[in-house]
C-alpha cells in the first residue's frame, strides 16, 4: 500500500483524467452515438424487413385461403343455382300443363256450351219452322174444307159442340 | 515482432550488466557478489521498466568508458513550483544533471523530479529511525534502499512517456472509431476497419451493458463502457509491444479510471440503490444499522478491486515476463536460456490474452456497478 501510494504519480493522474474525459466525451458525440444509431437503426430496419416479411406471407396464406373459400362459395352458388333453375323449370312445365289443362277443359266447356245453345236455337228454329208449315198447311187443309158452305157450316157447329162440351 | 522486442531487451540488459559488470571490476570487488549483484541488477531494470520516464527512451546502453548512452527523445517537464514551469527533460540528463530553471534547481531521483541545490544534493531522511545522510544525485542510488528523499517535491504534470501515449492511444481510437462513424453515414453496413470493431462494440453492448444494466436503462452508460473498454485494451496492447511503455501498470491511470466508474455510479444511482445502501430493506432495524456502514465502504471498496485489479494484473504480468528473460542471464547454460525464452513467449501469449480480459473485466464490472446503481426494487 505504502508502494502504491509513493508510485502514484499526480501528474499522470492528471493527465489521465484530462484525457480521458475528453476522448469519452468527444467519442461520445462523434463516434459512439452515431455508430450505435446506424447499427440500431439497421437493426431496426432488419428486424422490419423480417416482421414485413412475416406479414406477406401470412397475408399470402390469407389471400389464398380467401380465394379458396371464394372459390367453393362459387361452386355452392353455382350448384345452388342450377338446382334452382331446374326447379323452376320443372314447377314452370307443371304449371304449364295445368293451366293449358284448366284452358283446353274450358274451350272444351265453352265448345260444349256453344254446341247446345247452337242446338237449341236450331231446334227452336225447327221448331219454329214446324209450326208455321204446320199453320200453313192447316190453312190450305182449312181452305180446301171450307170452300163449300156445307161444310164451313159443319164445321162450326163441331166446333161450337166442342165449346159446349167444355 | 516478438523476436525484436526479446531481442531490443536483451540488448538493452546485456548492455546494462555489462557496464555494471566493468564498474564492479573497477571498484575492485569480489566476483562472488557478481550473482547477487545480477539479481539486484535485474531487478533494477525491471523496478525501471515499471516506472513512468521523463523521457522517451527506446533503450539505453553503456560505452566502453563507462558513459550511458540514451536512444530517445526528451519530453517536455512542466512543473508547478510557485508558478508553472517548463523545460526539456534533455536538461536533467536521464537523472544524471541539474536543471536550473528561473534560479531553481531540479534533480531526478528514482525517476521523480525534486528540487535541489545548485549541486544536484538529494538530502535523505532515515526511513526506519536512521540517521539522516545525504548522496550525490549521480551517485550510486542503487544502493540506497527503504530511504526517502526529503527534498521537496515540486508538483509534476509533466508531459512523460506514459502522457505520451494516452495521447497517442486518444487520438488513435478518436481517428478509428471517428472514420468508422462516418462510414455509417453513407451505408449501415460495416466497411474496412468496422467489420472488425463493430463485433466488438456490439459485444460491450450486448454482453455488457444490456445483461447488467438492463434493456432500458444502458443506453447512457454505453459511451463510457465502450471508450473504457477500447482504451485498456489497446493500451493494455501497447504495454506489450517492444516500446514497452506500460500505462495501466501506474496506479494513478487505473485509480482515474475506477474513480471515474465509482463517480458515474454515484450520480446516476436511483433512490433504490441509496436504500440497499443506507437503510437495507428486508432486515431486521439493528442489522440494518450494521449493514449501512459496511454497504456505504462497500460502494468504495468496489472501485477500488477496479484499480487494484488492472493495476495488479498488468504489473504482475510485465513483472514475471521481465523476470523470465532475466532468468537467461542467470542460468548461464544452454538449457536455462533456451527455456526461460520459450517461457517467456509462451507468457507474452498469455499477456495478449490478459490484456483482452482486464479491459473486459474492467467493463464488465463498471457495467455491473452500473446496473446495480440504477436497479429498480423488486419488492
Amino acid at each position: 500500500m505504502e508502494k502504491l501510494l509513493e508510485e502514484f504519480s499526480l501528474g499522470l493522474f492528471f493527465w489521465q483524467l484530462l484525457l480521458f474525459v475528453g476522448l469519452l466525451l468527444l467519442l461520445r458525440k462523434y463516434a459512439w452515438k452515431p455508430i450505435l444509431g446506424a447499427v440500431e437503426k439497421r437493426e431496426e430496419g432488419i428486424k422490419d424487413a423480417l416482421e414485413a416479411a412475416e406479414a406477406a406471407k401470412k397475408e399470402m396464406q390469407n389471400v389464398t385461403a380467401d380465394s379458396e373459400k371464394l372459390l367453393r362459395e362459387a361452386k355452392v352458388e353455382r350448384d345452388a343455382l342450377l338446382k334452382e333453375a331446374r326447379e323452376i323449370k320443372e314447377s314452370i312445365i307443371a304449371e304449364a300443363k295445368e293451366q293449358a289443362q284448366v284452358e283446353g277443359d274450358k274451350v272444351i266447356k265453352q265448345a260444349q256450351a256453344t254446341i247446345e245453345a247452337e242446338k237449341k236455337a236450331a231446334v227452336a228454329d225447327i221448331k219454329a219452322q214446324v209450326a208455321n208449315l204446320s199453320v200453313e198447311i192447316a190453312e190450305k187443309v182449312i181452305k180446301e174444307e171450307l170452300s163449300d158452305k156445307g161444310k164451313q157450316q159443319k164445321l162450326v157447329e163441331d166446333m161450337l159442340g166442342d165449346i159446349k162440351l167444355n | 515482432m516478438r523476436n525484436s522486442f526479446f531481442s531490443k531487451k536483451l540488448v538493452a540488459v546485456i548492455f546494462l550488466i555489462a557496464g555494471f559488470v566493468s564498474a564492479q571490476d573497477h571498484e575492485g570487488e569480489e566476483v562472488e557478489t557478481g550473482a547477487h549483484d545480477l539479481k539486484t541488477e535485474i531487478k533494477e531494470y525491471i523496478d525501471h521498466h515499471l516506472l513512468d520516464s521523463h523521457d522517451f527512451n527506446l533503450y539505453s546502453y553503456t560505452t566502453e568508458e563507462g558513459e550511458h548512452k540514451y536512444i530517445g527523445f526528451p519530453l517536455p517537464v512542466i512543473l508547478w513550483d510557485n508558478g508553472l514551469k517548463v523545460f526539456s527533460s534533455s536538461k536533467l540528463k536521464h537523472g544524471e544533471g541539474v536543471a536550473e530553471v528561473d534560479g531553481n534547481y531540479y534533480a531526478l531521483y528514482h525517476n521523480k523530479i525534486y528540487k535541489t541545490d545548485a549541486e544536484g544534493t538529494i538530502e535523505f531522511g532515515g526511513h526506519h529511525g536512521e540517521e539522516t545522510h545525504t548522496e550525490d544525485a549521480f551517485g550510486e542510488d542503487l544502493v540506497v534502499e527503504d530511504a526517502h528523499p526529503t527534498n521537496e517535491k515540486p508538483l509534476d504534470f509533466s508531459i512523460t512517456k506514459n502522457v505520451v501515449f494516452i495521447i497517442a492511444v486518444a487520438l488513435l481510437m478518436f481517428l478509428v472509431f471517428r472514420s468508422m462513424a462516418k462510414r455509417y453515414q453513407k451505408s449501415t453496413m460495416p466497411r474496412g476497419l468496422g467489420r472488425f470493431l463493430e463485433p466488438l462494440v456490439l459485444f460491450v453492448r450486448d454482453e455488457i451493458a444490456i445483461p447488467n444494466i438492463g434493456e432500458h436503462k444502458y443506453k447512457k452508460y454505453m459511451s463510457y463502457l465502450l471508450t473504457v473498454f477500447f482504451f485498456v485494451w489497446v493500451i493494455n496492447l501497447l504495454g506489450l509491444t517492444p516500446l514497452g511503455v506500460n500505462v495501466t501498470n501506474n496506479i494513478a491511470v487505473t485509480f482515474a479510471l475506477a474513480m471515474i466508474t465509482y463517480f458515474i455510479t454515484t450520480f446516476t444511482g436511483n433512490k433504490n440503490y441509496w436504500k440497499h445502501i443506507f437503510w437495507m430493506p428486508g432486515v431486521p432495524v439493528p442489522m440494518k444499522i450494521i449493514l449501512a456502514p459496511i454497504e456505504l465502504l462497500g460502494t468504495f471498496i468496489k472501485p477500488f478491486s477496479l484499480m487494484i485489479r488492472l493495476y495488479a494484473n498488468i504489473t504482475a504480468g510485465h513483472v514475471v515476463l521481465m523476470s523470465i528473460i532475466g532468468l537467461m542471464f542467470i542460468f548461464k547454460n544452454w538449457i536455462g536460456s533456451p527455456l526461460s525464452f520459450l517461457l517467456a513467449f509462451a507468457l507474452s501469449l498469455l499477456e495478449l490474452l490478459v490484456a483482452a480480459l482486464q479491459a473486459y473485466i474492467f467493463t464488465m464490472l463498471s457495467a455491473l456497478y452500473f446496473g446495480m446503481a440504477v436497479e429498480e426494487d423488486h419488492h
